[in-house]
């Protein structure tokens, strides 16, 4: 990095000068102000003061230390960091959309409600499932409002006594949180040597204790359940529930349903499968599709149609209400709209053949260094591992996720899933080109040699970037988390 | 669509692997499952028609003038934050899970926890939730934790959108009790409210503005609440903060409120940006993500996650929420929002609001057959009370005049009448807007 582009990160409050201004408000409109004297604020708010201009280079200077889809490879395993198309976010920014004021009349809102309402049919179609609700926020968020429809359902059987969740031990931890939060006990399944549900170690813990079981597919270890169907059926049969964590849906989409696998509940992630953008944390948008003897158990307010007019529907007596206010993320609904528009089904089929294809690609080219988890072809991802040389020097996934950086990479997702040692998750997408991962194989072999000749290389990684390994043990002993 | 392989480059792929077709790649998949007939469309639209057809139904959205609030505010948003926060750099990166290649990002979240800690006065704050009312869900939702009891007194003028989503967020058990406390004239009841206070309370949870846009006495219900040591959660438009005094003056524990009112567009709804705020000493129990300040093996500044023992990906089952994305970018974009305003900025934009909606108010009461509900201070809305059924005028100007006049609120509140109304009027009304307004409401009342 030299000098020019040298890191400035002081605070926007450090930038501050007293009585500068950027934005005002001129109130023209002139009445009576009465603020009881105890409800007056007495302080300003610790706020920067800064001209227009501060403001655009701070957050301009802060944004270029920072990696993205747009600068940098980003094969962040689970994460699905594709491209994000632009005409996503011009559509979403139309004004017709963005001004819609989530109360509007049904007829001032005929535009969104039928996108919300194609959206949720080309869901069902793509998912074999009979009805969608796109009020979760995010994909835990969905998990949320999956089995809050499932506690709904077996209540309404009198089935109350189903108080476990199954779900395997390489699961996103979001799913036992999300079991916990709504009072379910969690039960831990191993997987077995080739990473997947043993129907024989899932029929022992099957019961009428059981609400649901929780299936990542393809898995967290980038591989399809492929005896889906009979644990399906093992779990119908115990009365349970199957909830599928769509997390992974892009190895699916236009190739698999997975309502026909026996799938009773699924959330998607419009982030992950829809290419809308993470914007560095959220937002997201999730979703919940079910089958037809849960859709009495949806989130309201529901889209419907009649007559040719598109209404927002309140009156559904069994549904659990509301997981947030008003609809959803709209904003991001829309671009994941605008996204599906420009994919026949031909070209979603597309979406997931190329993201497993560049997955194989890389674990091919990799494997031979990096060993993989599993034998098997992977789907959308592949779990890697250290070479054992750079282990016996005391080297680790984070030292060679570290020096990725240095050479314009973004790490792979690291020591996930939890049931793998040191593992490394890579997840190139659909999006990137061979060149691109090509470039990100050789680095890969290119750090095993630079570990073995100079392991400290790696061990003081990143070198490059604008500071070096931070101190999260002083982060988490003093926390400073504020000016 | 956005992929780059080419036919070549997919047949030299399939070689290096060591198969000759993407089908030998999906083995693992029982054959009968693969490749099933879609419902779905057989041609794509190109760039050109998916624009074209996304402004049609973006048209089909008809433009109205909309004196519509109730948890959602129309604000002006300055350009310099649609600008900045559509950077690729910002709208394209994830979680900075890998805290050197993403200070950015990690810098921006410890600005945001800051601003947030400025507005509101409180000790800390985490990096958002995905709305108000899932950040009044999960507030309340630490408070009966850290209180170990399951009385809950929310106010009756609470949106009712917040006491819906609440309730989910307590479905984990029937033991949890919700006692609403009764509104007079508006406001708590304070004296219901003492009534209502026991050993047995783990907190009391109310807005300010309520529901009807009224400002409650926060410093009084909040000494009540501590008083019989239960715990405050207060939800606070931020918008009103520039004015107003904040949660952390009056001692709140846990300060939330809906962040769209810092320049956040409506969307229909979402995403929006839920704000979370705490005392220090709950800063374990709070959930979601935290960045902190820390230094580097050079001992420069530098930012990272931290705190993260709370979180799902770690204690799983134990977790202090499930929440794993949030709304980064809206609180990025509110940070902004806030840095451009500056302390006078928001100053200027609370008084422009509450000026907005004062006017608004004077010249609607003196329409005939109209009135205002209750007295007291107000900000962002108020109700109105007109003769007739207010769901039925909104029909008919709507229709005429092609003007939203606001909430009717006889279904949320039958206590009310059929004639309450509530109505918005933010920064962005003019003076020529809202008198468009009186003069439709005069005509069809």
């Amino acid at each position: 990095m030299n000098d020019i582009m040298k890191l400035d990160n002081r605070l926007s409050v450090e930038r501050s000068d007293p009585g500068r201004r950027a934005v005002r408000f001129n109130n023209l409109l002139k009445a009576k102000e009465a603020i009881p004297a105890g409800l007056a604020r007495k302080a300003p708010p610790k706020l920067p003061e800064l001209s227009e201009l501060d403001v655009v280079r701070h957050y301009t200077g802060l944004s270029k230390i920072n990696f993205s889809v747009d600068t940098h490879f980003y094969p962040l395993g689970s994460c699905t960091m594709k491209y994000n198309p632009k005409i996503n976010e011009e559509a979403a920014a139309l004004e017709g959309f963005a001004n819609l004021h989530p109360l509007a009349h049904d007829k001032t809102s005929q535009g969104t409600l039928e996108m919300l309402y194609d959206l949720e049919k080309r869901l069902c179609a793509l998912c074999a499932m009979d009805a969608f609700t796109l009020q979760p926020a995010a994909g835990a968020h969905s998990e949320f409002t999956g089995l809050l429809i499932a506690k709904a359902y077996f209540a309404k059987r009198g089935e109350n006594q189903r108080v476990d969740i199954i779900c395997p031990d390489s699961a996103h931890g979001t799913n036992p949180a999300t079991a916990s939060m709504l009072g379910f006990n969690t039960i831990n399944i191993k997987s077995g040597p080739d990473g997947r549900v043993d129907p024989a170690d899932l029929k022992a813990h099957l019961g009428d204790r059981t609400a649901v079981l929780m299936l990542t597919v393809p898995n967290t270890l980038g591989i399809f359940e492929s005896r889906i169907e009979e644990i399906a059926e093992m779990a119908h049969k115990a009365g349970a529930l199957v909830y599928m964590d769509g997390a992974n849906f892009n190895a699916l989409i236009g190739i698999v349903k997975p309502g026909d696998l026996g799938v009773d509940i699924m959330h998607i992630n419009a982030h992950k499968t829809f290419s809308t953008p993470h914007g560095g944390g959220g937002p997201g948008a999730g979703g919940i599709g079910v089958k037809r003897r849960l859709e009495e158990f949806l989130p309201v307010p529901r889209v419907k149609l009649e007559g040719g007019t598109y209404r927002t529907d309140f009156c559904c007596p069994d549904s659990i209400g509301k997981v947030k206010a008003f609809f959803g993320n709209v904003g991001v609904l829309t671009r994941a709209y605008a996204y599906l528009l420009m994919h026949s089904k031909k070209e979603l089929a597309q979406i997931a053949e190329n993201a497993i294809l560049n997955a194989n690609y890389m674990k091919s080219r990799l494997q031979s260094i990096y060993p993989a988890h599993s034998g098997d072809y992977c789907m959308h991802e592949c779990v890697l591992t250290p070479p054992a040389a750079l282990a016996a020097k005391g080297l680790k996934t984070l030292d060679i996720a570290k020096r990725l950086l240095d050479y314009g990479f973004h790490a792979p997702t690291i020591y996930f899933p939890l049931i793998v040692h040191e593992a490394i998750m890579i997840e190139p997408t659909e999006t990137e080109s061979r060149e691109t991962m090509d470039s990100f194989v050789d680095t890969m072999l290119k750090i095993n040699d630079e570990g073995a000749a100079d392991p400290q290389l790696l061990k003081d990684a990143p070198h490059t970037m604008p500071v070096k390994r931070l101190d999260e043990v002083q982060a988490a002993r003093q926390p400073n988390l504020r000016w | 669509m956005f992929i780059a392989n080419t036919q070549k480059d997919r047949e030299e792929m399939l070689r290096t692997i060591g198969v000759s077709s993407i089908k030998d790649l999906l083995k693992q998949v029982p054959e009968k499952f693969l490749y099933p007939a879609f419902n779905l469309p057989e041609t794509s639209l190109d760039e050109q028609q998916t624009a074209r057809r996304m402004k049609t139904l973006a048209a089909a959205n008809t433009p109205h003038l909309s004196f519509l609030g109730a948890g959602a505010y129309e604000r002006y948003i300055p350009a310099a934050v649609k600008s900045l926060i559509s950077r690729g750099e910002y709208l394209t990166a994830y979680t900075p899970y890998q805290a050197e290649a993403s200070q950015g990002i990690l810098q921006t979240i410890y600005e945001y926890q800051s601003s947030v800690c400025a507005l509101y006065a409180m000790d800390c704050a985490n990096a958002s939730m995905y709305d108000g009312a899932s950040a009044f869900g999960e507030a309340v939702r630490a408070a009966v934790r850290i209180t170990g009891k399951k009385k809950v007194l929310c106010q009756e003028t609470l949106n009712p959108q917040y006491l819906t989503a609440l309730k989910t967020y307590f479905a984990n058990s029937s033991d949890y009790q919700f006692i609403t406390i009764p509104a007079k004239d508006g406001f708590m009841d304070t004296d219901k409210l003492a009534a209502l206070l026991g050993p047995d309370t783990a907190c009391v949870a109310f807005q300010t503005p309520n529901f009807f846009g009224l400002m409650e006495d926060a410093p009084k219900i909040s000494e009540a609440a501590h008083k019989s040591g239960a715990l405050v959660v207060a939800a606070a438009d931020p918008a009103s903060l520039g004015l107003f005094i904040p949660p952390g003056d009056y001692g709140a524990d846990f300060a939330v409120g809906e962040g769209q009112s810092l320049g956040l567009p409506l969307s229909y709804g979402g995403p929006y940006l839920g704000i979370f705020a705490c005392k220090k000493e709950y800063v374990r129990q709070m959930p979601g993500r935290i960045a902190g300040m820390t230094k580097d093996k050079d001992g420069k500044r530098g930012f990272v996650l931290t705190l993260q023992a709370r979180e799902q990906h770690i204690r799983r089952d134990k977790a202090a929420s499930n929440i794993c994305s949030n709304e980064a970018l809206c609180a990025l974009s509110a940070t902004i929002y806030l840095a451009l305003l500056g302390p006078e900025g928001l100053k200027e934009l609370a008084r422009a609001n509450a000026a907005a909606a004062a006017f608004t108010a004077e010249k609607l009461s003196d329409v005939k057959g109209a009135k205002l509900k209750f007295k007291g201070t107000f900000f962002n809305e108020f109700v109105l009370e007109i003769k007739g059924d207010a769901a039925e005028l909104r029909e008919k100007v709507l229709k005429k005049e092609h003007i939203d006049i606001g909430l009717p609120l006889k279904d949320l509140y039958p206590a009310l009448g059929p004639g309450a109304l509530l109505v918005c009027a933010t920064e962005t009304k003019t003076e020529a807007d809202i008198l468009r307004l009186v003069k439709a409401l005069g005509e069809n009342i």
